[in-house]
């Protein structure tokens, strides 16, 4: 075939147009849905003690979801965002990371941040907004975010996130730290126009990220399929941009722990950008605001229900003898106990106090922000009842 | 000391942040080994290496998002953006997530070590596109902080505290003035206060405010008045986030008189926020209504950009007529 040799191209006399079909991208699963490795698959690379911390978090996050979903229905919480279903996406991933690994997350990765070591109080503390809330009762709930377990902290915004990974693993390359920097997003983020700046300055500056696409199949109402795109999903677009690419089952944690294994040494070994795409489905609704039967069927998640990743995860760890099923109950069961204690706990504290409303906003609050919060103060004195949470608790602070 | 037009002051600010940190990076769209449209960052690749001076690809939302990610871990994140005008798609970027990094982590994380370096403004034949004065936007949104030079000196001095301040900081460079406005400017590195409005001319009469490059038309305003004897104190705000209020105020009280002049359009400027706060400090004091002499509420236009552009027979007639009240 002659070759155009500016471009580099092959040059064609006749005219054809490329479709879909010319890229499709298969999907690992190492994990049959019955909780047996498929014929041929090997186990990733994964001792007893990291798969039961593996299947413990996820347990874990279970319970949380559920629970947090009744507080909110109850009146306790204002909102809250389940993970269920995906939660073998973003804590099998988390899991073969480093500690020192940045994590960028969207919303609904509390999985990832429970592996990393977020306590149950400093959860509840976030939920509840009180005074011990790492970032000050400032954001909605689930808005988690922690310095010292290297978690981004989150921001509703969708998909901002992407080319900030992008930039976060620019300085963690040029520092020669030997780490990365994973960003999740959803199928529906990916539609945003930071996806693409992100995964492409990526590609260009070849910096250490994985980006983790959790395609759960809907962006609050709207169908991936057909309404979010009509193309073979995210994992193409990592082609086109010149990244490393694979597609893994998301509710198979063994394939996700493989593939972000295999992903991290490229990203930290070799400076490539990576992405992911693990294929899921959000069981619950996008969040407590919205109710999945006003756009799908019952049928439908009764399908997705059957793949649950937690069962599959559980025959295969009491397949290999480092988990009994009497022994999974009983673990959870004494989680459960502990979220509802926390959980009575953390709604008793107060709110933080008025004073943090200005800080933070610069490094040192300006002059004109110090007297908007004088004249604050004296308006709420004047009106204590119309103010309960602040108004008691004035004259007691600093 | 030596003799710098204000972009090379600018190159010079970039050079010695480069020079004592080795966490400063600088990149945008062309600023890599071409040195940027404007050559602001020429140079810098040849010494630094385009690891730390670079090209980004032609998004201006990504180049925001990165810096903010770059800013996030560390580093000293220096993006320009070619043009003011095209800011927009790293709206999103620049005021929900620069502004709001620290505050809605409670300060687990911070962006401070961002700067966002942009030329704006007109008088250059740049039409809708190209001479836009956008800095109201930002000054609407807490958790920035906005700087605008006015000549070569101030330009190195701000930057170089832009670069270091513990905020993120939009700079915006006047484009019209970057070779026009000539200086001396010493070689060493020396930082210049953020927030602290510069007294340019001191005077009795009228207090004259502008900030970027309306100060060297308020000042040629003033000559001109000063011919009908009118004292005016000529002041550069400097940064309009945080403002000066203090010192206008002062101004205000001892000259009981204000003119405020910018580039972009009257309706919803800064110069309103300046006029509506200076009539609470100073309601007792002014002899005149405060006067706002700006841009008309239409796009910048281009055939008629000198009807349009904010010169100093603009605001010689706003201080007369202040006078004469």
């Amino acid at each position: 075939m002659a070759k155009d040799t500016k471009h580099q191209l092959d040059i064609v006399s006749k005219a054809s147009f490329l479709d879909a079909s010319a890229l499709t991208i298969p999907m690992l699963q190492i994990l049959k849905e019955d909780g047996t490795l498929h014929k041929g698959a090997e186990a990733p690379d994964l001792d007893q003690a990291t798969a039961l911390k593996i299947f413990h978090t996820m347990q874990f996050i279970r319970i949380l979801d559920e629970r947090m979903i009744a507080a909110q229905r109850q009146g306790r919480i204002s909102f809250y965002l389940s993970s269920l279903g995906e939660e073998a996406a973003s804590i099998g991933s988390a899991a073969a990371l480093d500690s020192a690994d940045m994590i960028m997350g969207q919303y609904r990765e509390q999985g990832a941040l429970a592996y990393r070591g977020f306590t149950i109080e400093e959860f509840m503390n976030q939920l509840f907004s009180n005074e011990r809330d790492l970032g000050k009762g400032r954001q909605m709930p689930v808005h988690y975010g922690c310095a010292r377990l290297n978690f981004m902290t989150i921001a509703s915004p969708l998909a901002t996130q992407i080319p900030q990974a992008t930039g976060y693993a620019y300085g963690q390359k040029m520092d020669q730290s030997g780490t990365c920097t994973i960003c999740y997003f959803g199928e529906g983020a990916a539609s945003e126009g930071d996806f693409h700046a992100g995964l492409n300055m990526a590609a260009v500056f070849k910096v250490p990220v994985i980006f983790f696409c959790r395609n759960n199949g809907y962006a609050i109402s709207t169908p991936s399929q057909g309404e979010q795109y009509v193309g073979d999903g995210i994992a193409p677009r990592g082609v086109a941009y010149g990244m490393k690419t694979i597609r893994v089952d998301g509710n198979d944690v063994l394939a996700v722990y493989h593939a972000t294994q295999l992903a991290r040494k490229l990203a930290v070994e070799h400076n490539e950008p990576v992405l992911i795409e693990g294929m899921s489905y959000r069981l619950a609704g996008h969040s407590t605001s919205d109710d999945p039967s006003g756009y799908r069927s019952r049928d439908e998640e009764a399908g997705w229900r059957s793949k649950d990743p937690l069962e599959r995860f559980q025959k295969w760890l009491v397949s290999q003898g480092w988990l009994s099923n009497d022994e999974a109950v009983s673990h959870y069961a004494e989680q459960k106990a502990m979220v509802l204690e926390a959980l009575k706990a953390a709604e008793t504290i107060a709110v933080p106090p008025i004073d943090e409303l200005i800080e933070d906003v610069y490094d040192t609050p300006p002059a004109q922000l110090q007297q908007q919060l004088q004249q604050l103060k004296a308006h709420i004195r004047k009106y204590p009842e119309a103010y309960p949470k602040t108004a008691s608790r004035l004259d007691q602070e600093r | 000391m030596a003799k710098m037009n204000l972009l090379q002051a600018i190159n010079n600010a970039l050079d010695i942040a480069m020079t004592n940190h080795r966490n400063v990076y600088s990149f945008g769209e062309d600023t890599g080994a071409f040195g940027g449209v404007f050559r602001a960052t020429s140079g810098l690749t040849a010494k630094y290496g385009r690891e730390r001076n670079f090209n980004t690809p032609l998004v201006e939302q990504g180049i925001l998002g990165f810096a903010n990610g770059l800013a996030s871990q560390g580093s000293y994140a220096v993006a320009e953006i070619q043009f003011s005008d095209y800011i927009f798609p790293a709206f999103d970027q620049i005021v929900n997530e620069s502004a709001k990094f620290r505050y809605r982590s409670g300060n687990e994380f911070n962006v401070g070590g961002l700067t966002i370096r942009t030329p704006y403004g007109g008088g250059i034949a740049g039409g809708h596109y190209h001479s836009q004065s956008p800095e109201a936007y930002f000054a609407h949104t807490p958790g920035l902080k906005i700087v605008l030079p006015r000549n070569p000196y101030m330009a190195k001095g701000l930057l170089l505290s832009s670069i270091f301040d513990p905020n993120p900081v939009l700079f915006m460079e006047p484009k019209r003035l970057y070779r026009a406005s000539v200086g001396e400017v010493p070689e060493q590195e020396y930082r210049l206060e953020i927030g602290k409005a510069d007294i340019v001319k001191a005077g009795k009469d009228i207090t004259v405010l502008a900030w970027g490059a309306q100060v060297e038309i308020a000042e040629k305003a003033a000559e001109l008045a000063s011919q009908d004897g009118i004292d005016c104190e000529v002041i550069d705000l400097v940064s309009i986030l945080p403002w000066d209020i203090d010192t206008i105020a002062a101004s205000v009280q001892k000259t009981g008189r204000l003119v405020v002049t910018q580039e972009a359009p009257l309706t919803n400027g800064f110069a309103s926020e300046i006029a509506a706060s200076i009539q609470e400090r100073c309601f007792l004091y002014l002899e005149s209504p405060i006067a706002r002499v700006c841009g008309l509420d239409t796009p910048y236009p281009l055939c008629h950009e000198k009807e349009y552009f904010v010169d100093h027979l603009k605001v010689y007639e706003a201080i007369k007529a202040s006078m004469s009240y």
